[in-house]
């Protein structure tokens, strides 16, 4: 890479990718060996790793819009795995270390910086939480420690102590924390996937899921029929109306969740920050915006509209964590759709439909997910319906037999 | 600031009331299957359109049912529960009680 970079230096011309575009649209085939819906982070990860580690490539990603315009360009790009629960932790730690070396892995930058992520604790409580999520985390790997005001001040010399009169007594110090340019993330897999030849069709809706004896045949879609040979659904945000297609309900709320962007301001925040007793995270883009982001809307919808009491609420927070920020100004703002389950971890594994897998529940967690989801996703794919270890726990079956894996604590506007 | 058209309490701000979930009936907890009991508690229609739902209005603890399109945000129709549930139900603690202890 560095060689590289210089010889683009040293040239008179323009340096360009030769092969940085995705393939032309082509017609659908009449049938392909597994169909993915959902064209975003999470399905063209599948595609990725079934073509780069399984060898199957007879593959289809189907995208209504375009190729991560959903919410995989809705999150706040948050990368992390300070869960609460083993289950939980052995995943999305996982999911950080792949994310390490994906940059490299696709010859593309990915964006990807380690900045850590801090979350306050305001009382004994969540100290004590804390405490227990600290010793969970460094179990399995993962670098995190629970940290005084004193150290919380060197590391954020910008935050009030004493947001709301709530005082940090102390902050849970996850250094694997990261952001990424959550568009990129797509863009790799999608250009990795359809360089060994997965296609992908994007403006192309899937409108009925045919289960004939229990088993996917075909799926419909606005461009024509196609047989398969298995189906995954990938749509975080719309996964219960997809699974309606199919013939079953799943156990998902919908909710919007929104966020906000301010101008951009001098670097001043290295952590991502967030309070666990405001609801309210807080980080510095790699362009000096300030990306606010809070949890789901208070009632379910499917819609991404904006409402003035969630701004009112959400930026009163961040401006008793951040006081100056009150001179800034907000720049845009935006929603996502999240599918939350009622334990707050995803739903991934085996549906009621034998030849047809679930990659859903995808509430507030699914960026952070999108490298290891694809890879377990493309292992129970290959294997013909093996569920792997790293993703029993999330199996949809949980619920009926009341084994929640609860990551509410460390989830609800955590991120 | 979005209005809620309270039953009891006529046109309020929506942050005064809060989402209490489907109108759906209640399987019987001392005879359905863990299977039934999980369908109800967990799993939910989750539709795209206009929904019946409970509400709360906190401020007075006021149940009472809206009709609501969950695309356009638009709230259709509210109205007392009475206008459904005609007959008191009731839980009882004892059959629950005898259950678990059986």
């Amino acid at each position: 890479m560095p060689f590289s970079l210089l010889k683009y230096g040293l040239k008179s011309d323009y340096p360009f990718e030769q092969d940085a575009d995705l393939p032309a649209p082509t017609e659908l085939k009449p049938s392909y060996d597994v169909v993915i819906i959902g064209g975003g982070g999470h399905g063209v990860a599948t595609a990725y790793y079934l073509a780069k580690y399984h060898g199957i490539t007879n593959v289809a990603v189907l995208e209504k819009g375009y190729l991560g315009g959903g919410n995989t360009a809705r999150n706040t790009a948050v990368i992390r795995s300070n869960y609460l629960t083993s289950e939980g932790v052995k995943f999305y730690s996982e999911s950080v270390k792949m994310f390490e070396g994906l940059s490299n892995e696709f010859d593309f930058n990915i964006m990807y910086s380690q900045r850590g992520q801090l979350t306050l604790a305001h009382t004994d409580a969540t100290v004590r939480a804390f405490r227990q999520r600290a010793e969970v985390n460094k179990h399995f790997g993962g670098r995190t420690e629970l940290i005084g005001p004193q150290e919380i001040k060197e590391l954020v010399p910008t935050l009030n102590m004493n947001p709301a009169h709530m005082p940090v007594l102390a902050g849970l110090w996850h250094m694997d924390g990261a952001t990424a340019r959550h568009d990129a993330v797509a863009w790799g897999y999608a250009k990795g996937a359809t360089q060994r030849g997965v296609e992908l069709h994007q403006l192309t809706e899937v409108t009925d899921v045919i289960v004939e004896n229990g088993k996917v045949t075909e799926v419909k879609t606005n461009r024509g029929t196609v047989n398969c040979g298995c189906a995954i659904q990938a749509v975080a945000g719309h996964s219960s109306l997809m699974a309606a297609k199919a013939g079953f309900r799943m156990p998902i709320t919908t909710y919007p969740l929104q966020a906000m962007v301010t101008q951009p301001v001098k670097p001043f925040l290295d952590p991502l920050v967030s309070s666990s007793a405001l609801h309210c995270y807080v980080q510095q883009t790699g362009r000096g915006e300030i990306v606010f982001g809070g949890g789901s809307d208070p009632y379910p919808l499917y819609n991404t509209r904006s409402t003035l009491e969630l701004k009112e609420s959400l930026l009163a927070h961040a401006i008793e964590m951040f006081p100056f920020m009150a001179n800034l100004r907000l720049m845009r703002q935006w929603a996502g759709i999240t599918d939350m389950t009622s334990d707050y971890s995803p739903i991934m594994g085996l549906s009621p439909v034998e030849n047809y897998y679930l990659d859903a529940g995808w509430g507030t967690w699914g960026f952070k997910s999108t490298p290891i989801c694809g890879k377990t996703m493309a292992e129970l794919v290959a294997s013909g319906g093996k569920v792997p270890d790293l993703i029993a726990p999330f199996a949809m079956d949980r619920f009926d037999v009341f084994r929640q894996v609860n990551e509410m604590g460390a989830t609800a506007a955590s991120h | 600031m979005k209005i809620m058209p309270c039953p009891l309490n006529g046109p309020r701000n929506i942050s005064e009331f809060v989402h209490g979930g489907e109108v759906r009936d209640m399987p019987n907890p001392t005879t359905c299957s863990d299977k039934e009991w999980a369908e109800y508690v967990f799993y939910s229609d989750n539709q795209a359109g206009v929904v019946t739902e409970w509400w709360l209005h906190a401020a007075s603890g006021y149940w009472f049912i809206a009709e609501r399109h969950t695309v356009t945000d638009e709230i259709i129709r509210t109205y007392d529960p009475s206008e459904i549930f005609k007959a008191r139900v009731e839980f009882s603690a004892e059959s629950t009680a005898q259950e678990v202890s059986a």
